[in-house]
């Protein structure tokens, strides 16, 4: 793919393209420049599968991407409409048998992405030349692969997958250390190396040898210098960023800490793809929406556009779609700014019909929704956003699962589970929240990983699988503290067996509080 | 342009394959976890395909849904199968990932985890058959194939389109031009050319475990022979001390009871190959399953019913003896002793239980005649 040749856009997709750019503009978008490719259905499901970059890196997982979407489309069961990448310029495919009315939604959709993502806050910290940063990451593994070995390269890679996911989100925002310090090499440590000879005592020099025996000293130093990696292998605090204290710290060959390096970065790159995904959707949505009701539809596109957009918003019992929800919440939002219903006189009014009928003019929804788009995420956009009358509107219910039948049942209706279940599932990216602990665990340079227990336990099976590919990586044995059946438990591999310990007390849930 | 995902898709089904390569004794001996879906299609689930990451377990699993329902209603079934709700704002989940293959794939892995040869066929003149498939849209046809949910959409198109759409009274009618119809395309199907001839042994002694043994067994040999000739024609005979013709269903559920004649089967065997499945234009496979239990003076004239009608004619002869608790299994020495190695597409084998089948199928098929 990376020899694919593109043709320019026809010339009424062109067209379509200037239209739709100026309306989006006119709206007072502010995007990158976006340029827009016609592909075909295959080439559009290659490039889904490999997340949007033709250049990544060969694994097999992107086959099975692959293969699941052209089953999908080859039996008529799903569709890729639009597939947009965060990069400055904005990339973005159209499917070249889409008709001219889905081109143009897709490109108002688009548009709406774009302008996201170069002005939400979230992003900010993104390579926007990942385009080319990826083709970089694909030549350096395929130059792996061809020197150690396609076996060898993806068994590496299985296992960095494996912990993809444990990286500290919040960390590209957060300043650790001195700004002085943080990026500047540092020479002195290379050429005073750290100094670990022993104290001695003042002797004269025929007395020396008995009052600082020689080996004494050398089992001195051995302790000072085994002292100071211990320091290092033990954080201060837990390690949310676990891939980067492998990186640092466990013995890895050169092209394994590479591999491991590109797999880091390519995380914390769709990181913020996966914090903003109902705001994201949302946005765009709204916007394909108001540009094409207002301006951008033909006569003839009316039944084609009403048809794709419903499609597009269908609700379902079991999976919230992310693309209603959030546009749902955007013009819920712009209404209640439009009208004035915010703030101290709004909130302690207790005259229903008042309040019911609340409209001041204020007409500050556009202003308030531009607002959330640069500073929230959807954690942050659904605790501030969400109201009673929000769920009621939009139907929203809490569901959970019933260990007695074994299925899914609704389980409330009620505004604060409901919204308390959704910034579960959001938090962290609805993950456990794994850190390292220590990477000298009973001095054995052994890797000791804490789970932040909330309630819900692992899924058992997977965290054993996850601590073997662990082990592989550390190279010695791995532990994981976390709680079971209400007990503290210390999950453990040593390379060939699993076993766990767990502790007679009872662990107090930590209630987290909304 | 050669696409780079071919090489990871291809990479990815090796994967799988290996992975079904590894559970292939456990498919054999479990055929529950295979359905035929639709027509020759098989889900089999691949667990574990997805890489492990550290995740929440089931106990606290809930979300968020919309729509319309009271407090308890059930919404979905629970098993950790994928199948259960997801969570906005996460990539979608699917934690174990079904695998459609198609049977002919299914007999591909079997072929080459058994290492069984390609068959070669006697060669036939192959008789080809015209079917229609209704499968392409035109805008002529007769009345009956109107598409009606396109024409209407084409109408109400042109009538929004030209201005004379009316939201008050949204009457469509269809144009001659709006008309759009079903319309079908001739393919080329193969007549069968290769049949199976299955004979079981119903008679007392043979209990719902055994007929589980010769069902899971057949499955595997059909889906192989079926990989190996474009079609093929499967007869069915059930015998105790008479022998009949029966269909799929009924040969695989009867139960009757009595005693063994087991020259009874193979005369009708002998009878079909007579009148309907001339060995000169079918390649025959024989399948015979039974507990070995024959009434003492048949065995002779079995034998040389075989020896002279159904050896000849067959490309394959195949005798499968399952363990029973009460016959004697002696009819498999009788075959040892009058046969020994005089006939090649002659193949006996003895299934002990539901692991042995994997065993029996690679002697049955090993030989690719």
């Amino acid at each position: 793919m990376a020899c694919a040749k593109f043709d320019p856009l026809p010339p009424e997709l062109a067209d379509i393209q200037v239209r739709m750019e100026g309306y989006a503009r006119g709206h007072g978008l502010d995007f990158f420049p976006t340029i827009f490719e016609v592909v075909d259905a295959d080439e559009l499901n290659a490039i889904a599968a490999y997340g949007g970059f033709p250049t990544r890196y060969p694994h097999w997982r992107f086959g099975m991407e692959y293969e699941q979407l052209s089953k999908g489309y080859v039996y008529g069961l799903q569709k890729i409409y639009e597939l947009v990448i965060n990069n400055d310029p904005c990339y973005a495919y159209l499917m070249r048998c889409n008709g001219l009315t889905d081109q143009k939604l897709v490109m108002a959709h688009v548009y709406g992405h774009s302008d996201f993502f170069k002005n939400n806050h979230w992003f900010s910290k993104t390579n926007r030349k990942m385009m080319d940063q990826i083709a970089n990451h694909g030549n350096r593994i395929r130059r792996y692969v061809d020197r150690f070995g396609r076996e060898e390269v993806e068994d590496f890679i299985d296992s960095c997958l494996s912990v993809e996911d444990l990286i500290d989100i919040h960390s590209p925002f957060i300043k650790r250390t001195d700004d002085e310090n943080d990026h500047k090499y540092d020479f002195s440590a290379d050429d005073e190396p750290e100094d670990f000879s022993p104290g001695r005592f003042k002797a004269k020099d025929y007395m020396d040898r008995y009052v600082n025996p020689p080996d004494v000293l050398k089992m001195e130093e051995q302790r000072l210098r085994e002292a100071a990696e211990q320091r290092e292998r033990s954080p201060d605090g837990p390690v949310r960023d676990v891939m980067l204290f492998l990186l640092e710290h466990a013995p890895l060959k050169t092209w394994q800490r590479d591999v491991l390096s590109i797999i880091r970065e390519e995380a914390y790159y769709f990181a913020p793809q996966g914090q903003t995904k109902i705001m994201n959707e949302g946005w765009a949505s709204y916007w394909h929406s108001t540009i094409m009701t207002r301006q951008g539809l033909d006569p003839a596109d009316v039944i084609h556009y009403c048809d794709h957009h419903s499609g597009t918003m269908a609700t379902s019992r079991t999976k919230l779609n992310p693309y209603k929800l959030g546009i749902e919440l955007f013009r819920h939002i712009e209404d209640r700014w439009n009208k004035g219903r915010f703030g101290k006189d709004f909130e302690e009014c207790d005259d229903l019909v008042a309040k019911h009928e609340w409209d001041t003019g204020a007409g500050l929804g556009r202003e308030k929704i531009f607002e959330i788009r640069r500073i929230h995420n959807d954690l942050t956009f659904i605790d501030t956003f969400l109201t009673l009358e929000f769920c009621r509107e939009q139907k929203l219910f809490q569901f959970g699962y019933n260990n007695d039948f074994e299925y899914y049942e609704i389980e409330s209706r009620e505004f604060p589970k409901i919204k308390a279940q959704l910034l579960d599932n959001l938090t962290n990216r609805g993950q456990p929240h794994i850190a390292v602990r220590e990477g000298n665990y009973k001095n054995r340079g052994e890797l000791f990983l804490e789970h932040h227990y909330n309630g819900v336990e692992l899924k058992l099976d997977y965290a054993r699988d996850t601590m073997t590919n662990l082990q592989k990586l550390w190279g010695r044995p791995v532990h994981v503290e976390t709680v079971l059946d209400d007990k503290l438990t210390i999950l453990s591999f040593d390379g060939t067996e699993h076993s766990s310990s767990q502790s007679e007390a009872e662990v107090e849930e930590e209630v987290t509080s909304f | 342009m050669a696409m780079k995902i071919e090489a990871d898709r291809s990479r990815f089904k090796k994967i799988v394959r290996g992975k079904i390569r590894e559970n292939l004794r456990k498919y054999i001996t479990h055929e529950e976890m295979i359905g035929r879906k639709g027509k020759d299609l098989v889900s089999i689930p691949v667990p574990k395909l997805d890489l492990p990451h550290f995740r929440f377990g089931n106990n606290g699993a809930g979300g968020v849904g919309q729509g319309d329902g009271e407090i308890g209603d059930p919404i979905a079934g629970g098993d950790d199968d994928g199948n259960g709700p997801g969570q906005a704002g996460s990539d979608p989940g699917a934690h174990i990932l079904e695998v459609d293959i198609t049977l002919a794939e299914l007999a591909e892995i079997l072929g080459d985890t058994l290492e069984l040869p390609r068959i070669e066929p006697k060669g036939k003149a192959r008789i080809v058959q015209e079917k229609s498939r209704y499968s392409s849209i035109r805008s002529t046809g007769p009345e009956s194939l109107r598409h009606f949910k396109r024409t209407y959409k084409k109408a109400l198109r042109r009538q929004i389109s030209s201005g004379t759409y009316d939201p008050a009274r949204p009457r469509i009618i269809p144009f001659r031009e709006d008309r759009q119809y079903r319309s079908w395309t001739t393919v080329n199907v193969p007549e069968a050319n290769a049949a199976i001839i299955y004979m079981m042994d119903v008679s007392g002694s043979m209990t719902d475990e055994q007929k589980e043994v010769v069902r899971t067994e057949s499955f595997w040999i059909d889906t192989w022979l079926k990989s190996q000739y474009d079609g093929v024609e499967c007869r069915y005979i059930i015998h105790d001390a008479a022998a009949k013709e029966v269909d799929e269903h009924t040969f695989y559920h009867t139960r009757e009871s009595g005693g063994t004649r087991i020259s009874s089967a193979y005369r009708v065997a002998a009878s079909l190959i007579e009148k309907e499945l001339r060995p000169e234009e079918w390649n025959i496979y024989f399948f015979q399953f039974s507990d070995g239990d024959n009434w003492g003076e048949d065995s002779e004239d079995s034998i040389s019913l075989l020896r002279d009608k159904l050896l000849p004619a067959a490309n394959l002869f195949c005798y499968g003896q399952v363990e029973s608790p009460y016959g004697s299994g002696e009819y498999i020495s009788s075959l040892e002793t009058a046969f020994g190695d005089e006939h090649e597409n002659l193949i006996l084998s003895e299934i002990e239980d539901k692991d042995a089948i994997y065993d029996s199928i690679k002697k049955f098929l090993g030989k690719g005649i």
